[in-house]
């Protein structure tokens, strides 16, 4: 039986209205509401279905973040994966070092099987699970709204520009996931206190060898330029004129 | 020099406009020499496209039967191989780009800007984090080959006029067997691309059906507008996946956008923020989205919207 790694980000939460500091070093995260990553969360689900169905012996829940992200594995764990492993690093790590490290935990695991968020809703860089395949070697299904596993084989259905795309691909690979795949479970209390129970272990970076440094330099952080608050019109015949003013109709 | 390789998109034998844009954006780099790599079954069709649009120094085309469908774990060792010889690769920030760029640059072994909206050099961009909630200017390292997906709603496409040269470039990589193409299905519906519309048409979750949803097809097909949907109005299956704007939707810039029964979360304003002219039809008059808005108008969208076809003639 196979073993499933997810990856699970730490991130300022869904719901909250990100500002730029002042100083424009970065964004404000002092005080502010850190979850999983929706897009993980999402990959957490599939992988949890996939067991329950038989198609899988264990769900590993694996983060790249400070110590704090505990918190948010612990979430992981008692939505139902079996273990937690934190590899901490207080430095932000790009998707290249990231795929990096999840590729030196599959292989230390064994898994047959990596479920990532298709991007992480802070940095929205879209790339980890595309890396992660490439340095695998190993196929990848992107933006996926539904995923069948068959024997040593997966049929994944993709949201594309175009409309939904199928792929087949051979297993090991690394799925990515996109917001209509599936609709996470809620966490129920007992959960919690049985989550507490569960394995999680934290190692370095440097335990697994990688290299991390990053190749990007963030020079500054601004808010964006915003728009012009526009005319509010009463009635259609208000805004149809308004529209033949500016030439639209 | 900056030597710049666009990796084209295309479907049936015709270039999508993401790669002009594309090349709109490569151009912004002072003095960059910009190629254009086709990959395909029989890439001449497309490939004269490309020569087409101004600014292109060199098409390149790799005809292969292996690349009938634009899989990602096919296409990215060829990139790679052809882009031994630039500085840069480039591709759109679309589905196709998002699944293949970011594993050409692993195989290359350095990392990606992904959706850049701004050049301000070679090696420095500007990109929307947060959901657009904030825009970073990033430097790339000028000693390693840098990759970029470039977020196209930031740039007009490079108009025709151009006459590169095309020529047949054979890529020697080893192409993987694990993943395969099965099908790929998408609404034929008449109306402009979403993606390229001049005007757009959304509705939002105050629709309340699919059915309902009708009348946005409806006000659309009055306006020669593309539909869109606000992703409230994916999730609960009113609309198709592929009409979803924003973050993690499609990004868009028409020069008309008309959002009807769409608060306006800030993931969705996030994907029409370029749009020249938003009209906004909501009953809500708190609602957020009134605030980026050009023009707003407070009403139940079931009263206004077949008084504004009526009023349009």
């Amino acid at each position: 039986m196979s073993k499933i790694l997810v990856g699970l980000k730490r991130v300022v939460d869904y719901n909250v209205r990100v500002r730029v500091k002042p100083d424009g070093t970065g964004v404000v995260t002092d005080g502010v509401k850190m979850s999983i990553n929706p897009f993980d969360e999402i990959a957490l689900e599939e992988a949890l279905r996939i067991k329950e169905k038989g198609g899988a012996s264990e769900v590993i829940v694996a983060s790249i973040g400070p110590a704090d992200t505990q918190q948010q594995l612990r979430t992981g764990l008692a939505m139902g994966a079996d273990r937690a492993i934190l590899v901490q690093s207080d430095a932000a790590v790009e998707p290249l070092a990231a795929a990096k490290v999840f590729l030196k935990l599959i292989e230390k695991e064994g898994a047959q099987l990596a479920l990532l968020g298709k991007q992480g809703i802070d940095d929205d860089n879209n790339q980890t699970g595309q890396m992660l395949a490439a340095l695998w070697n190993r196929p990848q299904a992107t933006f996926a709204s539904k995923i069948e596993l068959n024997g040593a084989k997966a049929t994944v259905t993709r949201e594309v520009d175009a409309g939904l795309e199928t792929i087949e691909v051979d297993l090991p690979a690394v799925f990515t996931t996109d917001l209509r795949l599936n609709e996470p479970r809620y966490v129920k209390l007992p959960d919690i206190m049985k989550a507490k129970k569960k394995p999680l272990d934290t190692l370095s970076i440097a335990d697994l060898g990688v290299e991390t440094a990053s190749q990007f330099k963030t020079l500054k952080y601004e808010p964006p330029a915003g728009r012009q608050k526009g005319v509010m019109v009463k009635d259609v015949a208000e805004l149809v004129a308004a529209l033949k003013q500016k030439g639209l109709v | 020099m900056s030597k710049i390789l666009i990796v084209a998109e295309h479907a049936g034998g015709t270039l999508n406009p993401a790669t002009a844009k594309c090349v709109a954006c490569a151009s912004k780099i002072e003095g960059a020499q910009i190629d254009v790599a086709v990959f395909a079954t029989d890439a001449a069709a497309v490939a004269t496209q490309a020569a087409a649009i101004q600014g292109v120094n060199r098409v390149l085309k790799i005809d292969n039967p292996a690349n009938a469908e634009p899989l990602a774990a096919v296409l990215a060792p060829q990139v790679a191989a052809v882009a031994a010889d630039y500085t840069h690769v480039f591709g759109p920030s679309t589905t196709f780009g998002k699944d293949l760029m970011p594993r050409v640059a692993a195989l290359l072994g350095v990392g990606q800007l992904s959706d850049v909206m701004a050049v301000e050099s070679a090696y420095r961009f500007r990109r929307p984090i947060y959901a657009g909630n904030a825009v970073v200017t990033v430097e790339a390292p000028q000693d390693k080959k840098l990759v970029v997906t470039v977020r196209t709603a930031s740039f007009q496409a490079a108009p025709d006029g151009g006459s590169a040269a095309v020529e047949a470039a054979s890529v020697n990589a080893e192409l993987p067997g694990h993943t395969r193409f099965v099908g790929r299905s998408a609404a034929a519906t008449g109306r402009p691309d979403l993606q390229t519309a001049s005007r757009v048409v959304s509705g939002g979750r105050a629709l309340g059906s699919a059915d309902n949803f009708k009348i946005i097809y409806s006000l659309a097909d009055k306006l020669g507008a593309g539909v869109g949907a606000s992703r409230a109005a994916v999730d609960a299956g009113y609309a198709a996946n592929d009409l979803q704007v924003g973050q993690t939707g499609k990004i868009i810039a028409p020069e008309l956008y008309v959002a009807i029964g769409i608060s306006g979360a800030i993931q969705h304003l996030t994907g029409i923020k370029d749009a020249r002219t938003i009209v906004a039809i909501n009953k809500d008059a708190e609602a957020p989205i009134f605030e980026v808005a050009d023009i707003g108008l407070v009403g139940d969208l079931f009263t206004v919207l077949p008084e504004l076809e009526k009023a349009l003639g």
